[in-house]
């Protein structure tokens, strides 16, 4: 039996794990590595690791860091910031890394995604999509570089061009909901599944296991989450955790 | 020694440290001597069949493969890309492939409200009982990721089949000769036990 995915997202800030609230105001976790180790112990299905400074800085997510990584987890990962050329992907893929996830230079250079996509496999390309509501207008604007530019393109229209040019998943996140622990954006969900053939990964506001189900309802493939793998309690103490397999099994086909 | 065969085509790494995690040596290599020396063959990758086929042709292994599968019968495993490249042809870029064991490697077809590729965890329906799967019970969930999948012409093939919106052959073997779509250096626990199965593993 299929399961939809449920994924870590994991975010990098001067080599060290944060946690960001509306894309901003980074809180400092501890050490990546050993969040990997306790995600491996813990068997998770997939781990996604973000550098939310690369792309503003022109760097990469640090190879090194990457290696890291794949040196501790016995599952798929994909890592994301600043990717930018075929070498860039190389790189990653190199070190371990099952996917990269493209999203700053898509905007500039969606090639890159149909190079990657035709060297490495449509599979092993995720583009991300970092999009905000937009009350006035009743819709959504999308913006790159850790919500610091935003771009004159609308969210249908950046999701077809993603599928255009090869990439085999599509993840959106959701930016006002990003730590805030209140649910997805099951509304930015269903409109992006209804015109992608390729998965959906959703991430920003998940809060408990209901909140997959909802997240799979309206139509993501994978269910991404931050401060709920990271956090626990009212007091939002540090601590690594994972839902047990029978749990995500109940969730899902239950 | 199991030889990891390096056609620049992918997850190389991450089969050598699984490897590693469970004490068998190991050596990632496109050295001929090397390769023929080997107690046990991996065909790892990921990506595009066409070029797949193509490396494996301009690296010159095939001929020698081929003779350590058939000839030699060493035991020889193919993960994801690598199984596909195992079967008499892919609709992806409409190549013949090596044609080890008779099947055919075809695109999902439109499976409505199911995406593809199909990446996730899925299960196994397990047709023949295998050293392979020792002690590895088949609701235990593997990790895919592939938009073509195997069709077994010969159902004395199918080790195992997988459900999604159509079933599929997730592993297959002949004699010595074993594929796997799903990637047991990715299954955690399930997928380490796997690759030592796969370590002493003989015919």
């Amino acid at each position: 039996m299929f399961r939809p995915r449920v994924i870590p997202c994991l975010l990098l800030h001067n080599g060290g794990l944060v946690k960001t609230k509306n894309f901003a105001d980074p809180r400092y976790l501890g050490d990546p590595i050993n969040a990997v180790k306790i995600f491996n112990d813990a068997e998770a299905d997939e781990l996604i690791f973000l550098d939310i400074d690369a792309s503003k800085n022109g760097q990469t997510i640090d190879p090194e860091i990457v290696k890291g990584i794949s040196d501790e987890a016995f599952m798929p990962f994909a890592v994301g910031g600043g990717i930018n050329h075929v070498d860039d992907i190389r790189k990653m893929i190199d070190a371990g890394a099952e996917k990269v996830i493209i999203n700053s230079a898509f905007y500039a250079n969606p090639s890159l995604v149909e190079q990657g996509a035709a060297i490495f496999g449509s599979q092993a390309i995720t583009l991300s999509i970092d999009a905000q509501w937009n009350e006035v207008t009743s819709s959504y604007n999308l913006y790159s570089k850790g919500a610091s530019v935003k771009h004159d393109v609308s969210l249908e229209g950046q999701v077809m061009r993603a599928q255009e040019f090869g990439a085999g998943e599509i993840m959106i996140n959701a930016i006002h909901k990003d730590g805030t622990r209140m649910g997805y954006d099951a509304e930015l969900i269903d409109r992006v599944s209804k015109i992608s053939s390729v998965p959906i990964i959703a991430c920003g506001g998940a809060n408990s296991s209901d909140d997959f189900a909802e997240g799979h309802k309206a139509g993501a493939s994978a269910l991404a989450a931050g401060s709920m793998f990271v956090f626990v309690g009212r007091k939002s103490a540090v601590m690594i955790n994972y839902p047990e397999l029978e749990d995500l099994n109940e969730v899902f086909n239950g | 020694m199991i030889a990891i065969i390096n056609y620049n085509m992918g997850n190389l790494r991450s089969v050598e440290k699984a490897f590693k995690r469970i004490d068998e040596p190991c050596i990632v290599t496109n050295d001929h001597e090397t390769i023929s020396n080997a107690d046990r063959i991996l065909l790892p990758g990921v990506g595009h069949f066409k070029n797949g086929m193509a490396e494996l042709e301009k690296s010159g292994l095939i001929p020698l493969i081929k003779g350590l599968a058939f000839e030699r019968k060493k035991p020889f495993l193919g993960i994801c890309l690598g199984m596909q490249l195992l079967s008499n042809f892919s609709e992806e870029g409409s190549t013949k492939g090596l044609s080890f064991i008779d099947s055919e490697t075809k695109k999902f077809p439109d499976l409505g409200h199911l995406k593809v590729p199909h990446i996730g965890w899925n299960t196994l329906d397990q047709n023949i009982t295998h050293p392979l799967f020792d002690g590895i019970s088949t609701d235990k969930q593997f990790y895919f990721v592939h938009s073509y999948y195997v069709e077994s012409t010969n159902s004395d093939n199918v080790l195992t089949e997988t459900e999604y919106g159509i079933r599929f052959t997730s592993s297959m073997v002949r004699e010595n000769i074993i594929g796997v779509q799903f990637h047991p250096e990715k299954s955690h626990s399930q997928g380490l036990r796997l690759l030592k199965n796969f370590a002493s593993f003989n015919v």
